[in-house]
């Protein structure tokens, strides 16, 4: 099997996302099988092939630094499910934060 | 025949002659998803009233001159809900988003809505466009109009579903791997996955921005061609839009015996139902007696996309899904920190699969396995890339089965994930590629609709779409489409 029980513990962690343990065996499970099949691209040799990241070339976008035309501020955070004077309010991060 | 078994281009030429009123063509929708979409589930949301409202101004301040320059006038059009509408709601089938209005419109609705067309609703789709059977809604079932019993295909399962049953002329759906065809072959409607970069993904709720595209499901080859025209373009909002001359807006003549047309020996191995096997062989000897060229090719790579796939399209996707976080928008659960905030509102917010696809991209892309998974999966996209340059040497076209079987009970693939990502083998190429791929219905194996893939080099809209309207007007196809064993 490709994946551990620790390793999805850690991509969870990473990923933030909460994950209790029934669920951690059973993501473990699953995907390691996934990445078994994955594992298909192993019988190719790439060591010379360039990698794709993007399928149509593309330059980089330029345009002129100017104002345009854009969402009021109290229109850009009105689904925000806490907001107080146009900001985004979250639980306190500097005492205790896990981070 | 009644209002709603016309195409959007016979819509709109009777709206624009004065034929009907908007407000007909909108009520005949608004009626037949209030008798049938308690039986279907194809929309997540339906906004009669509004509707009504825009069909009435147009009907009563609008000029018949100013009809006639709206190629859609009047046209009711439904929207996969993970593109971003002002006047309905967007959730992406996702809880994380319950309650999420926009405060500003996608361009492919802008688009739309500038050329007449008139928004009913949002369809049902796999949570964030992830999945092949629209059975991944955090809200809703959707059933195939051709077998209740039977997925519609995913993601955008809704929106072929709603064109299938003559909800709406047209929908807009998504394709990141085969999401817009694989439905619209098992709901026998067509769908077109446009080049990358054809038409603005701004608007569109990102799942893997190196793969989504946007395009229309249709129930008429030159409809796909008329509003593939309105919604392509350069936008300013998506860099990666390109600057290309535009779709036509009308399907073009083309002789069929000077198109070269491949057959990916690939795609057409073991693995393949007899039944749809059969109706692709019909359709390819009346492409024959047609004079088309029918050339063996092959494509070497193909047995590794799903596998590529599914490298990077969680990856991207655990990045661009990082956005929700219960901050700016969507649900929030309360949490001591604010790292627990995160993690419990990602860990109540998101569904199953989408939870297990942004483990998957994380651990792709994680300190000591970038290299095993991310990046050797973008080396072997490069290989699929080559296999069709490769290809489009030798032909102008492709021609394969857009599905190898023909639509699965609801449930039967649920507990395996991986049969369930087999599915888009035959569609995730183009995405990987880049290219343009569409979906024609042919016809009927065991009554559920069988479909045709067209595929052709960057840019080739235009002749995928002759080619598909050529075959279009030799098939003799049951009066199509009709809503499978339902009752009109």
């Amino acid at each position: 099997m490709s994946l551990t029980n620790k390793e999805v513990q850690h991509v969870a962690r990473l990923a933030r996302l909460a994950i209790l343990p029934p669920e951690i065996a059973e993501a473990t499970g699953t995907l390691g099988r996934v990445l078994d099949y994955i594992n298909l691209l192993n019988e190719l040799d790439t060591e010379h092939v360039l990698p794709t990241t993007h399928v149509v070339p593309l330059l980089t976008t330029w345009r002129e630094d100017r104002v345009e035309p854009s969402l009021p501020p109290q229109v850009a955070v009105q689904n925000g499910p806490e907001v107080l004077s146009q900001m985004f309010v979250v639980p306190k991060i500097l005492d205790g934060g896990a981070g | 025949m009644a209002i709603i078994d016309w195409d959007a281009y016979d819509t709109a030429q009777k709206v624009q002659s004065g034929e009907v009123s908007a407000l007909e063509c909108v009520d005949a929708a608004l009626e037949r998803i209030a008798s049938w979409d308690s039986v279907i589930g194809a929309f997540l949301h339906v906004d009669a009233e509004g509707a009504r409202e825009k069909a009435r101004i147009m009907d009563s301040t609008m000029t018949r001159e100013a009809k006639a320059a709206l190629p859609l006038a009047g046209v009711p059009v439904a929207i996969k809900d993970n593109m971003v509408t002002t006047d309905m709601p967007t959730t992406a089938a996702s809880q994380i988003l319950k309650g999420f209005r926009s405060p500003y419109n996608a361009t492919v609705v802008e688009r739309l809505v500038r050329a007449g067309a008139i928004l009913v609703g949002k369809t049902n789709l796999d949570e964030f466009a992830m999945g092949s059977s629209t059975e991944h809604s955090a809200y809703k079932v959707t059933r195939n109009p051709w077998d209740t019993e039977r997925v519609p295909g995913g993601s955008s399962g809704g929106s072929a579903a709603a064109v299938a049953a003559r909800m709406v002329p047209f929908a807009l759906g998504s394709d990141t791997g085969g999401s817009i065809r694989l439905p619209a072959s098992y709901c026998g409607v067509l769908g077109i996955k446009p080049t990358y970069g054809r038409v603005s993904r701004y608007g569109l709720i990102a799942y893997a921005s190196s793969l989504d595209q946007i395009g229309p499901l249709t129930r008429s080859v030159r409809d796909a061609a008329k509003i593939l025209h309105i919604i392509a373009g350069k936008d300013p909002r998506d860099a990666t839009s390109i600057d290309a001359s535009s779709v036509s807006s009308e399907v073009g003549p083309v002789q069929i015996q000077n198109v070269r047309i491949g057959l990916p020996e690939e795609y057409f191995g073991d693995g393949m139902d007899s039944r749809v096997r059969d109706k692709i062989d019909n359709v390819l000897e009346q492409l024959r007696s047609m004079g088309a060229r029918l050339v063996p090719i092959s494509l070497p790579h193909t047995r590794y996309a799903i596998a590529t796939y599914y490298l990077i399209a969680p990856a991207e996707a655990s990045s661009n899904l990082s956005r929700y976080d219960g901050v700016r928008y969507g649900q929030r659960v309360v949490g001591q920190d604010l790292v627990s905030m995160y993690e419990s509102t990602r860990a109540k917010g998101f569904g199953h699969e989408v939870k297990h696809r942004i483990l998957l991209g994380t651990h792709a892309l994680s300190a000591g396995y970038y290299d095993a998974y991310y990046l050797k999966a973008q080396k072997v996209r490069t290989l699929i890339r080559q296999d069709f340059e490769n290809a489009f040497k030798q032909v102008d076209l492709i021609v394969t089965p857009t599905v190898p079987d023909l639509p699965f009970k609801l449930g039967e693939r649920e507990q395996d994930p991986l049969q369930m990502y087999l599915t888009d083998i035959f569609t995730v190429t183009t995405n990987l590629a880049g290219i343009p791929g569409l979906s024609q219905p042919i016809g009927l194996a065991d009554g559920l609709p069988v479909g045709l893939q067209w595929m052709g080099p960057p840019l080739a809209e235009d002749l995928i779409l002759s080619a598909a309207g050529r075959l279009e007007s030799a098939l003799t196809l049951p009066q199509w489409p009709m809503l499978g064993g339902l009752d009109r």
